[in-house]
């Protein structure tokens, strides 16, 4: 029996042959855009560590703890600039965290509505000032005030332990590299906390209030423990910031190794000595081995940021019950 | 008879608590002052000492040669930095929006899953690494990858700035896709329009004033972007230089050469042009941040 009849041809029966090769275009096109910004990354690590393999193959691993960096003789190692590159981002970070916990505080649950955008875009806005401008400033205004003022402060009180022993007045100094650390991760990891915090619940932060506890004792119990996996990520990808960080670095730090046991004095990091380095290299180990530097970098900030997305991922996953 | 006082007032534990929490508020307070006054610092002490030195010539003159002048200006590094973050986005732009395009409307929820994880950590490498990248990509190689031979070029420094902005316009264009209302496609689906259609008649105009101003704010972070161009670009020039083959100067680097000069004349000449610099990157993105507030809310409304 026949059902009522459509006329023939009044209906395609498949979709117009240019829908279909314009579909196929434009999924072809994005696929491809998007495979490319994958693969940049596959050739940053493979041509950085072929432009390296010169100096990997002559001073292998032992370049790691290996410490001179002497043009003239060719010897080159890298022990100074790691330690300086950790002690730089862990002190900019031992500041950095529970400045930035704090401001994310203040603008969540503390603030009033009216105060929170426009103290959120200032904060923001240093963020955007270039490291160059921060660095500039390092140099002519933090590092003078901080030899001046800061740093004879914290000496004559804790000048007993070693790292805050030498000569306090000194000028370009690990610490001041430090600050200016600081300064550059707040932003990243304030916002970072802002979002979390303000994704607390409500009924939870509700309940914590009814049941008599203060408004610090709810952020205590309740705000900070609820998404400390979140806190922990924002200040892995604020630490991954520092340690990557060249121009101002090198600006403020005095770029000089060997390192001293003290905070006053001039140092280095591997982002600063690539920076600095970067008309004076002439022979080509000396380039292979600055290029080495930049893979030990590559590497250490790879991880940290893996490390941060996996608790991110994690984070997230547990916080929407896997949805 | 009287009635006894009785006291609202805390004490013991509950006024030592309530103290703790005086404090820990103050704190919070206090370090969102530090913040901002920091802020504030910065931008002072740069619009202070770099104001004076702005003129006419600075935006129209070359450096000077005279020795003991000092005066002078930076338009060669205003060129280069036009030059450089053009070639940039042209590159940044359309790569990072068909990437968006791939993660929001085609790909596969794992495929999107991984794209976007390793956007996050192109966006985490430094920059410096980039500027190392494209040096032993364009510099010192053997094959003239990018097409201008082997020597620093404004089309190696521009290539080594979109690396840094495609992650930032990728990201921002996602959030802005994913804000554009699903029943305006499906409306189009409806009326029998195909996808790619749709994709490029609904859904991209709706969020055009999205991506723009995700795109500008990733222009004002490689406006003044240092490290990238440090291995790729020129650190001196003298005259205004067009050609995108030729190596150009740049204002970031321009700041970086002066401030580590011994010469107070150029001292005063990193100043001004950290001035334009951080005035043109503080108002572009904050400009941008607005429209993007204004247009955030506008699909929001719409939803």
């Amino acid at each position: 029996m026949e059902a009522a009849s459509i006329p023939a041809g009044s209906l395609p029966r498949t979709r117009h042959t240019g829908d279909r090769v314009g579909d196929g275009l434009l999924y072809g096109l994005t696929a491809l855009a998007a495979i490319l910004g994958v693969l940049v990354i596959a050739a940053i690590v493979w041509r950085v560590a072929d432009g390296a393999w010169p100096a990997l193959r002559v001073y292998k691993l032992g370049f790691l703890w290996h410490n001179e960096w002497n043009a003239v003789t060719s010897k080159f190692g890298a022990r100074d600039f790691i330690i300086g590159t950790i002690v730089t981002s862990f002190g900019a970070m031992l500041l950095a965290a529970p400045l930035s916990i704090a401001i994310g505080l203040f603008l969540s649950e503390l603030a009033p509505p009216s105060i929170r955008v426009p103290v959120g875009t200032l904060i923001d806005m240093l963020a955007a000032v270039p490291s160059v401008v921060i660095g500039l400033w390092g140099i002519y205004v933090l590092a003078p005030f901080d030899a001046n003022h800061v740093q004879p402060l914290i000496h004559s009180v804790l000048g007993w332990i070693p790292i805050f022993g030498g000569n306090a007045h000194t000028e370009s100094t690990v610490f001041t590299a430090i600050v200016v650390l600081t300064i550059m991760t707040i932003p990243i990891t304030s916002s970072i906390c802002r979002e979390l915090f303000i994704g607390v619940p409500s009924e939870l932060e509700e309940g914590s209030i009814g049941l008599g506890a203060t408004r610090w004792e709810m952020v205590k119990t309740v705000v900070v423990p609820s998404v400390r996996g979140g806190v922990v990520a924002a200040i892995i990808l604020g630490l991954g910031r520092a340690l990557g960080e060249a121009i101002a670095v090198t600006q403020v730090i005095g770029n000089f190794i060997p390192l001293k046991h003290t905070l006053f004095a001039p140092g280095d990091t591997i982002a600063s000595r690539v920076a600095n380095q970067y008309q004076g290299a002439t022979t080509t180990i000396q380039i292979a081995a600055l290029i080495y530097l930049a893979l030990i970098l590559l590497v250490i900030t790879f991880l940290t940021n893996l490390a941060a997305q996996r608790v991110v991922k994690r984070f997230e996953f547990q916080r929407t019950g896997g949805d | 008879m009287e009635p006894t006082a009785i006291s609202l007032r805390a004490t013991g534990r509950s006024r030592r608590r309530l103290l703790v929490n005086k404090a820990a508020e103050g704190g919070a307070v206090l370090a969102a002052v530090l913040a901002i006054g920091v802020l504030a610092v910065v931008v002072w002490s740069v619009g202070s000492r770099g104001v004076g030195a702005i003129n006419l010539d600075f935006f129209l003159k070359g450096p000077s040669s005279d020795f003991f002048g000092g005066k002078g200006g930076i338009a060669p590094a205003l060129v280069g930095s036009l030059l450089l973050v053009g070639i940039a986005t042209a590159i940044a732009l359309p790569v990072g929006v068909l990437t968006a395009l791939f993660v929001s409307e085609f790909a596969p929820r794992r495929a999107a899953e991984q794209v976007r994880l390793w956007l996050d950590v192109l966006n985490g490498f430094p920059s410096i690494v980039i500027g190392i990248f494209v040096f032993t990509l364009a510099v010192k190689t053997k094959v003239p990858v990018l097409g201008v031979g082997h020597h620093q070029s404004a089309v190696a420094g521009g290539f080594a700035l979109s690396i840094i902005m495609l992650p930032l316009v990728a990201r921002s264009t996602m959030e802005v896709l994913r804000l554009v209302p699903n029943h305006l496609r499906e409306a189009s689906y409806a009326l029998g329009v195909s996808k790619w259609q749709t994709v490029l008649r609904v859904v991209l105009p709706t969020s055009l004033g999205g991506i723009l101003t995700g795109t500008t704010l990733a222009v004002a972070r490689a406006a003044g972007e240092t490290a990238p161009l440090l291995f790729t670009c020129a650190i001196a020039g003298q005259i205004v230089d067009w050609n995108p083959t030729h190596s150009v100067q740049s204002i970031p680097l321009t700041i970086f050469e002066y401030s580590e000069s011994a010469d107070p004349g150029l001292h005063q000449q990193a100043w001004a042009a950290a001035f334009v610099l951080i005035v043109f990157v503080l108002v572009t993105s904050l400009a941008a941040r607005l429209l993007l507030e204004r247009s955030r809310r506008k699909l929001g409304l719409a939803r």
